[in-house]
């Protein structure tokens, strides 16, 4: 590929929302749109330059709470995952169960936790854990359930056990679906905190955004958003890159490629 | 009728009028199979797909018990996993996220009296894995990782993990099936060779008359489904053979006798 194609690859992301601002503003001056209806890109600039303090108060409460019920999440879906994906009465009993739960919506579930644990901070935890812990499980499951019958052949002829196999086999050729779904939880369990939030806290972004959004405070609910886009997407990156630090062997594909 | 009887202790192998069904539906995958085989002996199973092959080297193996009859293994039935067998397939099965050094030493990890000195006693091991793997000729890939490796290459190490932990029975399962025809031919030498010097016991299941012959002390025919032997044929070309044996009028007599046993399951 020449350099300059390459380039612009790399920079595509960037010029195509520097492009969407653009546009946004752009259509918000030319067609005068309310600041209540739908904030310029500018005044929610400027709303999170005046309200930076509470926003971050308030960010890193959401933070928090995300990252408890993240790494519960992991946990659980990983105990969960290993428990079914090693055996396959284990598989038959509980797959059923985990697929009826996780089709509950999740907003659903947050008045049972308030009922339970109160207002704030709990629930935001557990409904970013209920939320997230699923596709970790399934992943782990798959990449347990899914061993070369040869290799297990080769294994356990020479007296492995069935956990001597999942301990140098399956675990690590688990690990990159369990990385993969690693990037797809944590941006869930964004959701599971803030819609927690929203519906029942006194903190957090959730929270922010309600507050703001029933005192007609457009711009400031806009820059909540943009808050939690930009928290996620952080996360994402810091797990695509343990991602390919950890399993750089199972999309060499794609580097090579690259 | 091909099974010669011998005093126990005598074979290393003995299969026994033996039946394997894998479940009550499906109906024996191999069905009152007798031979015997000596220690150090090369055998070859050839015959149609799905006649069973595989399933005889499960048996070989302690993997699976037999449905009917008895399986003696250096002069002890078998009971299960036997820990002396080595095993290689047509897919290489290596772990993708282990240097080919590491796949080589995983049986170490896994089978006693390695097992318990792994940690202490893993540079000596990996000598002898770094050994292993120079006489299939590849040395300087120790560090490389399997998908670096071409197919041939990584058959080999394969069977360098088959064979790291010094086993006396090693049973592979269409191992050149899918490799381009000179590789096959290179390995089929690297194999002799290995088996010169180390003395083991091999059952080869293949497809290729070819490779049962030019490898094998006695090849054995199997029929369709449920499989039985239906000859027993010893090779005896001298040995060491050279890949030119395969040229010459013996040989190709040899193979023709075989592939008309083949023939003649197929047409029944």
């Amino acid at each position: 590929m020449p350099a300059r194609k390459r380039a612009l690859e790399k920079w595509s992301p960037w010029i195509l929302l520097a492009v969407i601002i653009v546009a946004w503003e752009l259509i918000c001056r030319v067609f005068q749109v309310s600041d209540f209806i739908f904030p310029a890109p500018s005044a929610i600039a400027v709303s999170l330059h005046q309200y930076a303090r509470p926003i971050t108060d308030h960010a890193l409460q959401t933070f928090w709470s995300t990252m408890a019920g993240f790494a519960l999440g992991v946990s659980v879906g990983m105990t969960i995952g290993f428990i079914v994906g090693s055996s396959r009465l284990m598989y038959t009993a509980l797959y059923p169960l985990m697929v009826g739960f996780n089709s509950v919506p999740k907003s659903a579930f947050v008045p049972v936790l308030v009922v339970w644990f109160g207002i704030g901070t709990i629930p935001a935890i557990l409904t970013a854990f209920v939320i997230c812990f699923f596709p970790i499980t399934v992943n782990v499951a798959t990449g347990l359930a899914t061993i070369e019958p040869e290799l297990e052949d080769v294994l356990r002829a020479l007296g492995a056990s069935r956990m001597d196999v999942l301990v140098k086999v399956g675990l690590p050729r688990s690990m990159p679906y369990f990385f993969a779904s690693l990037k797809v939880a944590i941006t869930l369990a964004f959701v599971g905190s803030v819609v927690s939030e929203t519906i029942a806290s006194n903190e957090g972004i959730g929270y922010l955004m309600m507050s703001a959004g029933s005192s007609m405070r457009m711009p400031l609910v806009f820059a909540g958003l943009i808050v939690i886009s930009v928290m996620a997407m952080a996360m994402y990156a810091v797990f695509a890159f343990l991602e390919k630090r950890m399993t750089g062997w199972a999309t060499r594909g794609m580097d090579a490629r690259a | 009728m091909f099974y010669t009887p011998t005093r126990m202790g005598d074979a290393f192998v003995e299969v026994e009028h033996v039946d394997l069904a894998y479940d009550e539906v499906s109906g024996n995958a191999i069905e009152d199979v007798s031979l015997a085989m000596r220690e150090h002996e090369f055998i070859a199973m050839v015959g149609p797909s799905g006649c069973g092959k595989s399933t005889f080297m499960k048996l070989c193996s302690g993997l699976r018990p037999p449905t009917r009859g008895v399986v003696n293994v250096d002069g002890r039935q078998v009971g299960g996993p036997l820990k002396i067998v080595g095993m290689a397939f047509q897919n290489a099965t290596l772990l993708p996220w282990r240097t080919t050094l590491d796949n080589v030493l995983l049986p170490l990890e896994i089978v006693q009296p390695y097992r318990a000195n792994f940690k202490r006693d893993k540079e000596k091991f990996a000598l002898k894995a770094k050994e292993l793997l120079r006489s299939v000729g590849l040395e300087g890939y120790e560090h490389r990782y399997p998908w670096q490796l071409s197919g041939g290459m990584q058959q080999r190490v394969s069977i360098c993990r088959a064979l790291v932990h010094e086993p006396k029975l090693l049973l592979l399962d269409e191992p050149f099936a899918a490799l381009d025809a000179f590789t096959r031919e290179e390995l089929w030498c690297v194999l002799r060779d290995l088996w010169t010097s180390k003395r083991f016991t091999v059952v080869l299941v293949t497809h290729d008359l070819r490779e049962a012959t030019f490898l094998a002390d006695t090849v054995y025919v199997m029929s369709k489904r449920p499989g039985k032997i239906l000859a027993r044929r010893a090779i005896d070309l001298p040995r060491p053979r050279d890949l030119e044996v395969v040229y010459t009028d013996r040989f190709a007599e040899i193979v023709l006798e075989l592939r008309e046993h083949i023939g003649r399951i197929r047409k029944a």
